[in-house]
Order: C-alpha cells, then sequence, then structure tokens
C-alpha cells in the first residue's frame, strides 16, 4: 500500500513538471494564437497590399491610413546604425580580448560589458535624450529634432554591443589553439593570426552574434521610444524623428485600447510583423550557430 | 605497425651505414652547425624544463629529441622557433644561434626568425581553408612576388602530396586523410622556404602506413632542409635520424651518430631507454 | 628543385616592417575600443548623478509623484509597484522554471519531445519583450478579466521571464555530477527523492544566481507592463482603499492598478520641462542602486558556492 502510494506520488511529480515544461510550448502557442487572431478583423479590413506597400502610417487619424512601410524603414534605420555602431566596437574588441589581451583586462572588461548589458533599456533611452542628443547629435548636426533616428540608433548600438562582444569573443575562443600556432609558425604576427585565421575561422558564429543582437535591436522599445520619437516618416535620414514598430504599439498601448477596436487590432498585426521578423532572424541565427559549431567538432 | 616498419626501417638504416662517408666512431660529423644551442635553461615559473642544454644541429641531416614524456623535448624543440613565447611565465635563459644570430636578443624578431624555421606540429593543423590557400597562406603573408601556382604545386610535389590532390586544390582540407593532411602541413611549411624543418612528433596522431609515408618524406627532405624531429618512437629515430638526442629530466644525456648511440650507448640512462627498461 | 631554392627564397618581401606597424595599430585600437566600453559606462553613470544629484534625498523614495509640485515628486509607489511585480513575478515563475529544468534535465532523457520543448525554449528567448506584453494584454488583462492589476503584469512578466529561468536552472542542474545522482539510485533512492535529496541542493546556488538575474531583468523591463496597462502616475497606493483583513488587503493589492519605477521614468523622460529629467535620472539612480543590490546578491551567492563546492 505505501509502496503504491509513493509510486502514485512519483508519478505525479514527473507529470507536474513535464506540465512545467509543456507550459512554454503553451506560451509559443499562445502568442501566436493571439497575435493571428486578434488581427485577424484588421487584415480583413485592410488589404495586404496597403499594409505592406502602403507609404503612410497614420491608424489613429480620419481616414486611417495603414501601410506599414515608414514603421518598418524607422526600425531598419535604428537596427542598421545600431550594428554600425555595435558591430566594430563589438567584434574588433572581442578579437582583442581573445588575441591579445591580457587576463587582467579581461578581468576588468567582463564586468563592464555584463553591467552594460544589464541596465535597462529606459535608461538608455534618458542618456540619447538627455545627452546624446544636445551634446552631441546636435553639435555635428544642429537642425536635429530633439526626437531623432541617430541618437536612438547609437544606444541601441551601446545595448547590444554586449551581446555581439561576448558571443563573439565565445567564437574566437572555439578556434583551436593548434590553427593559431600554425599560423605563428608560418612567421604571422599576431595581427595576420587574428585578422586571417582566427576571425575568418570563426565568420559564422560571428554572424551568429550578430543576428542575435539584430533580433534585440528590432525588438527594443523603451529606449527608441523615448528617443526616436512617434512620427512615423519614411526616410532613410538618421537625423529625423521616426517611429518603429515597437514604439508604435507603446505609444498606441499608453492610452487606454479597447476590445475590439481597429486601433487594438492594428496593435496586434503590428505585432504579429514584428514577431515574425525577430522568429525569422533568431531562427537564421541558430542556424549559423550550429553550422559553426560543426566546424570544429 | 611492428610488420609494416621493420624491414623498410632495417632497410634504411642498413643503407645509411653503407653510404655514409664518414667513419662509424666520428665524434663530430661533417657539416655546418645551423643551429647551435648553449647552455639553454627553460623554466615555467618555479619549473625546470630544460636543464643547461648545449647542442648543435647540422645542416641537411635530421636530428632527432627522444626521451621519455615530460623529458622537455618539446619544449626544446619550440625554443628554436620561439613558439616557447605564447606560453606564459616561460622563462628562456642562455643561447640559441641561428645562422649567426642569437635568436633570444632584443634585436631578434620571433616572426622573422620564424619564416626560416618552419614548423610541423604533433595534430595534423590545416586551416580550415581550400588545399591551395592552406599552402600559399604563409607565401603570401610574407609577400611572395613569384608564380603561386607553381610554388604550390612545387611544394606538393615536394611533400608527395601533388598527385593526390592536384585535381582538388580548391577542396577544404579537412576532407584529406590524417596522413594528407599532415604532409600538407609539410607542404605548407614547405612553402616559405625554410632552413629548418622542426617536426613536433609529426607521426604520433597517424597510422602505420601513413607513418611509413611521413618518415620517407623525411628522409627525402634531407637533401634541402634541416629536420630536428621529436620523437617518443625510438624505431622512428633510428629509421629516419643522422643524430640523436637523448634526454632525461630535462637534461641532455647523450648525444651521437644516431646508429652509435643505438648500438654502443655511452651513458647507462640510455642504454636502459633504448632496450626498453623505461620510458 | 634543389638549385631553384635559393632563386625562389629572393622572391620573398616580406615587409616586417609594415605588417608589425599593422600590428601596433590592432593593439591600439583595442586597447582604445576596451577603453571606450568603459568610458561609455562611466559617461553613462556620470551623467545620471550629474541630473538626478538634486533629487536624492530620502524625501524622493517616500512621496508621490506630482505633476503640479515636481520639486516634491517621488517614486515611492512605483517603488512598492515593482518590488511587488518582481517578488510576484519571482513566486510564479520560480517554480515552474525549476520544475521545467528538472523535467528537462532529469526526467526527459533525449526524446524529440525534450528537442522540441527545448528549441521552442531557446526561441522564446528571443521573443521581444514587447510581444510578451501583447500577449498578457489579450489573455490576463482581457480574457481572464484581470484588468490593468498587478496580477497581470507579474504573470506577463512570469512569462517573459521563465525561458532565461528555464535554461539558467538547467545550467545549474547539469553541473551536478553524475556520480551523487547514481550513488542516490544505488540506495534504492527514486527519482524525486534523488532530485529533491541530491540533484536540487546541489544545484541550488546556482538556480538561486540565475533567478535572481532575471529577475532583475524583470525589473528594468517596462514595455510589457506598458502594453498591459500599468498606470503613468500613481497617486495613491495600489490596494490603499481597503479596508478588512490581510488577505483583503493582499487581494486589493494583487488587483489594483500599479506604477513600475520604469516607466515611472519613461513618463518623466517624455515631459520636456527640465525639472522632470532630473526626476528622472534620480529615478534611474534608484533603479539601478536596486538592480546593483540584486546582482550583489548573485555574485555573493556565486562565489560564497565556489568556495563552498568540493568536487
Amino acid at each position: 500500500m505505501r509502496r503504491h502510494l509513493r509510486n502514485l506520488l512519483e508519478r505525479g511529480i514527473g507529470v507536474a513538471m513535464l506540465i512545467c515544461a509543456l507550459l512554454s510550448v503553451a506560451t509559443t502557442a499562445g502568442i501566436i494564437l493571439t497575435l493571428v487572431g486578434q488581427s485577424v478583423p484588421f487584415f480583413r479590413a485592410v488589404p495586404l497590399g496597403e499594409f505592406f506597400a502602403g507609404r503612410k502610417w497614420a491608424p489613429l487619424f480620419e481616414p486611417p491610413r495603414y501601410g506599414l512601410l515608414p514603421l518598418i524603414c524607422g526600425t531598419f534605420l535604428i537596427t542598421v546604425g545600431a550594428l554600425l555602431v555595435a558591430v566594430p566596437i563589438g567584434v574588433s574588441a572581442a578579437l582583442f580580448l581573445s588575441e591579445c589581451a591580457p587576463r587582467r583586462l579581461r578581468d576588468v572588461l567582463k564586468p563592464v560589458l555584463e553591467i552594460l548589458a544589464g541596465v535597462p533599456s529606459v535608461v538608455y533611452g534618458f542618456f540619447a535624450l538627455t545627452f546624446l542628443t544636445p551634446n552631441v547629435i546636435a553639435k555635428l548636426v544642429p537642425s536635429t529634432p530633439i526626437f531623432n533616428a541617430a541618437s536612438a540608433a547609437i544606444v541601441v548600438g551601446i545595448m547590444i554591443i554586449p551581446t555581439i562582444c561576448s558571443l563573439s569573443d565565445d567564437a574566437f575562443r572555439a578556434v583551436p589553439r593548434s590553427l593559431r600556432e600554425a599560423g605563428f609558425a608560418l612567421s604571422a604576427t599576431r595581427f595576420e593570426v587574428a585578422g586571417r585565421i582566427v576571425l575568418p575561422g570563426a565568420a559564422s558564429g560571428v554572424v551568429a552574434a550578430i543576428l542575435l543582437a539584430v533580433g534585440r535591436a528590432i525588438g527594443e522599445t523603451m529606449a527608441v521610444t523615448i528617443a526616436a520619437g512617434i512620427k512615423p516618416t519614411l526616410t532613410l535620414n538618421p537625423f529625423e524623428s521616426v517611429q518603429t514598430m515597437t514604439a508604435f504599439i507603446a505609444e498606441v498601448s499608453e492610452g487606454d485600447v479597447e476590445a475590439g477596436t481597429m486601433a487594438s487590432h492594428c496593435l496586434f498585426a503590428v505585432g504579429l510583423v514584428l514577431f515574425a521578423i525577430t522568429l525569422g532572424v533568431n531562427l537564421v541565427a541558430r542556424w549559423f550557430s550550429r553550422r559553426f559549431r560543426e566546424v570544429y567538432e | 605497425m611492428v610488420i609494416m616498419d621493420q624491414p623498410q626501417g632495417s632497410l634504411a638504416g642498413a643503407a645509411k651505414a653503407e653510404m655514409r662517408p664518414s667513419p662509424v666512431s666520428a665524434p663530430e660529423p661533417a657539416g655546418e652547425t645551423i643551429v647551435r644551442i648553449e647552455n639553454l635553461t627553460i623554466r615555467y615559473g618555479d619549473f625546470s624544463a630544460v636543464k643547461n642544454v648545449s647542442l648543435d644541429v647540422y645542416r641537411n641531416q635530421a636530428t632527432a629529441l627522444i626521451g621519455p614524456s615530460g623529458c622537455g623535448k618539446s619544449t626544446l624543440l619550440r625554443a628554436i622557433n620561439r613558439m616557447n613565447d605564447f606560453v606564459p611565465n616561460c622563462q628562456v635563459d642562455g643561447r640559441i644561434v641561428v645562422r649567426g644570430r642569437s635568436i633570444y636578443d632584443p634585436g631578434c624578431d620571433p616572426v622573422d626568425l620564424r619564416r626560416h624555421i618552419g614548423m610541423v606540429f604533433q595534430k595534423p593543423n590545416p586551416f580550415p581553408k581550400s588545399i591551395y590557400r592552406n599552402v600559399s597562406w604563409g607565401a603570401k603573408i610574407n609577400g611572395y612576388r613569384g608564380d603561386m601556382d607553381a610554388l604550390v604545386e612545387q611544394c606538393l610535389r615536394r611533400a608527395g602530396l601533388w598527385e593526390e590532390v592536384k585535381d582538388k586544390l580548391k577542396q577544404v582540407a579537412l576532407n584529406l586523410s590524417g596522413g594528407q593532411q599532415q604532409r600538407l602541413c609539410i607542404a605548407r611549411a614547405l612553402a616559405l622556404q625554410p632552413d629548418v624543418l622542426l617536426m613536433d612528433e609529426p607521426c604520433s596522431a597517424l597510422d602505420p602506413i601513413a607513418t611509413a609515408r611521413i618518415e620517407d618524406l623525411i628522409d627525402q627532405l634531407k637533401t634541402d632542409y634541416t629536420v630536428v624531429l621529436v620523437t617518443h618512437n625510438m624505431q622512428q629515430a633510428a629509421r629516419v635520424s643522422d643524430r640523436t638526442a637523448f634526454l632525461y629530466m630535462g637534461e641532455l644525456i647523450e648525444v651521437e651518430d644516431t646508429h652509435v648511440l643505438f648500438t654502443h650507448p655511452r651513458h647507462p640512462r640510455t642504454q636502459a631507454y633504448i632496450t626498453g627498461r623505461f620510458g | 628543385m634543389t638549385s631553384a631554392a635559393p632563386s625562389i627564397s629572393m622572391l620573398y618581401q616580406p615587409r616586417l616592417a609594415r605588417r608589425k606597424a599593422c600590428n601596433v595599430v590592432f593593439y591600439v585600437t583595442g586597447a582604445a575600443v576596451c577603453a571606450m566600453t568603459v568610458a561609455l559606462l562611466a559617461t553613462l553613470i556620470g551623467v545620471v548623478l550629474k541630473d538626478g544629484w538634486t533629487f536624492l534625498t530620502v524625501r524622493f523614495v517616500t512621496s508621490f509623484p506630482s505633476r503640479i509640485e515636481p520639486e516634491l515628486a517621488g517614486v515611492k509607489p512605483a517603488l512598492f509597484g515593482s518590488l511587488c511585480v518582481v517578488l510576484m513575478t519571482g513566486v510564479i515563475s520560480v517554480p515552474l522554471g525549476v520544475g521545467a529544468a528538472v523535467y528537462l534535465s532529469e526526467y526527459a532523457g533525449d526524446s524529440r519531445l525534450n528537442r522540441f520543448i527545448q528549441l521552442n525554449i531557446a526561441n522564446l528567448a528571443g521573443v521581444p519583450s514587447i510581444v510578451y506584453g501583447l500577449l498578457g494584454l489579450a489573455v490576463f488583462v482581457r480574457w481572464l478579466h484581470l484588468g490593468s492589476s498587478i496580477l497581470a503584469g507579474s504573470l506577463t512578466m512570469s512569462l517573459l521571464v521563465l525561458p532565461v529561468i528555464i535554461i539558467s536552472a538547467r545550467e545549474a542542474i547539469a553541473a551536478v555530477p553524475q556520480s551523487l545522482r547514481q550513488a542516490a539510485y544505488a540506495l534504492g533512492a527514486t527519482r524525486w527523492q534523488t532530485v529533491r535529496a541530491h540533484v536540487l541542493p546541489s544545484a541550488l546556488p546556482g538556480i538561486l544566481t540565475g533567478v535572481i538575474l532575471s529577475l532583475s531583468r524583470a525589473v528594468g523591463e517596462a514595455a510589457p507592463l506598458l502594453i498591459v496597462g500599468a498606470a503613468a502616475f500613481m497617486l495613491s497606493m495600489p490596494g490603499s482603499q481597503a479596508g478588512g483583513g490581510a488577505w483583503n488587503k493582499l487581494v486589493a493589492i494583487g488587483t489594483d492598478n500599479f506604477a513600475v519605477l520604469p516607466i515611472q521614468i519613461f513618463n518623466w523622460c517624455k515631459e520636456p520641462d527640465v525639472v522632470f529629467q532630473q526626476l528622472a535620472a534620480a529615478g534611474i539612480v534608484v533603479l539601478l542602486a536596486a538592480l546593483l543590490a540584486m546582482n550583489s546578491v548573485a555574485v555573493g551567492i556565486r562565489l560564497w558556492h565556489q568556495r563552498k563546492r568540493t568536487w
């Protein structure tokens, strides 16, 4: 009898834990179901052609215009700008750390990167708005408005430096020591070993790191909302106000959105696009990182 | 291993003994000294890996360094092209003179030094690039201005690999077998036209057939290059080298013409090692 | 070949000086970039401290925000809201996350289901936080009629931090040596007995570190709560209208609207007046201090654990 009870308990706990694990699957299903379900009315009302090719985004005005391009463009502008900041800094710092830096420097720099990664995104938004824009960007391009893509892109870049740097560093350190030795034995300098053996050898790992950072940049909300503004603009000029997809979602949901209204459906439609893009980017990143691991295993 | 190698090894040994011009007991064989190691001591922190070793390496000969594992033979080899620079707390005292230049002098540039002293490692370590780019890599960064295709072919021929890979030069080197990879690494080192070729147990990761091919190759390379070979395999030392140095606990116990060392070792420890009593 | 060798060696032009110069440039650039990241962090902290200095008093954490008298504003309700959300998020997500991690590493084996769940978790970790906000809005706020409450916010946050907790807990559990499990099984322990008595206690410090780090991420996160409908300005404490016993009070807090620190900061950021910028900066200092405290605890646990661990 007691044994029976124990087996039952044993079973029950196993099932309970399985449920915990399945919760993650339920979350994914929930995300997809709500995003799709809530945006169905939107796509019934707005033709796909207008949504993806329309050049004007004014969903809360009369008459509403639902061209997503300005938001996509804003997101794109911020992401590219962030990469321009973060990729050179992140990759070169990682290369320097893994190939040349003394242990001491590593021990100092790793925590600094961890802190940069842990700083909340509102803080970066504040930094962009109150420091970067007036003190740096307005000095370079005086006509820049207070809310501009450049400052947002720079802080998003700073936010993704730790991701790029630490994942690239891992990739560089996965390149076998023996390949570096082969390079040195062929009379290469440290720079040549770093640039011509380690960097190409870890290329797909670095690409994976960059793509994961892209995913983060696309999904970044608060800093972008604070610094880049809420004016949807179809422009590639970083010294203008833009609105990203995330900033739109944040802006709309700040005022209470009634369920069942067009504004609400619109919110979920933009969320669906955002989710699809980041999921795609993350899947490609995983593919690259798997390919990288295959090379050296 | 024994079945494969023994006949060939003894043949080569016999041929060598007959062809040797100088008398068997000559203390110093003819030939110019190309690497002179003088009172070399190498420490890792408190541990002395190499203790006060003096050794001459002669041009166009194969010199084997043998000894039980941990005896410092690899450390000694890596000191010759300053690969020990990459080991933290490695401290070198004494001198190594290569072609008249003391290589641990502040004025000597290790990058330049390694152009003249090639190295082949224990495990084949081709770059994850094409066969062609593996061979041309060193020549390219060292500003080779001749015909690169010709150089690649020549080096691959010299390493006895050309016939096997000539149709797939653009393929990734990692698809080659272990023995082919190791010969590719030799070809890669030859592309810089080094004076000395250091080999750190080049066959320890290979099967017997691949080992035999590398050993043949070492024998051929002696005509143009000077080879210093670390091996834990005494038969290999006996088969391919002209001179053999026996190291034990970081000290150089004995250095002699190979056939002398293996037939009439002077030191009892050498005797014990080559007869297989330890190591 | 033999005769060709000397002439060939004439064809090398190693240009050592140039290559060494490149090497030096590489070193200098690398060092400069590293110095730059440190400088960035220093600037960030410096700017915040300088702007927020005037408001950093005890009164700031004991007062309510005020549009009319910004000089007297404070972060009391936001701080309280953040505290409630992080506690409730922890209560919800830690058992679920650790349970999932235990299932994946101790129960599941290498089944197809296991691999699918893991792929799923990895992908969830990359979903933007604002998307979790939309999920929370649709499911907790509207469908379950929880409204824009602390409970809805905490449930949303729990889903957000779950993947991170599961991943870090799995790492901690994987670090427990296999011999410990085998020893327990050999003594006739069941799976759950082994997990409860041996695996979890050994992995506990690692799990705790991961939990604290992911909860600290939740403290700084504003986007999902913004979507769920956290208030811009709370002029009273959550649940302050409720009377009666402790349970009533707790329910009232859980179901009341709330503000959190990052959203309070966000709202101050949007005000054009300079005094609000200073308030935002002061709020940031409070937020960073809270994060620093949480991270110090995590680091402390890690160090203590490293010293204690004997395997």
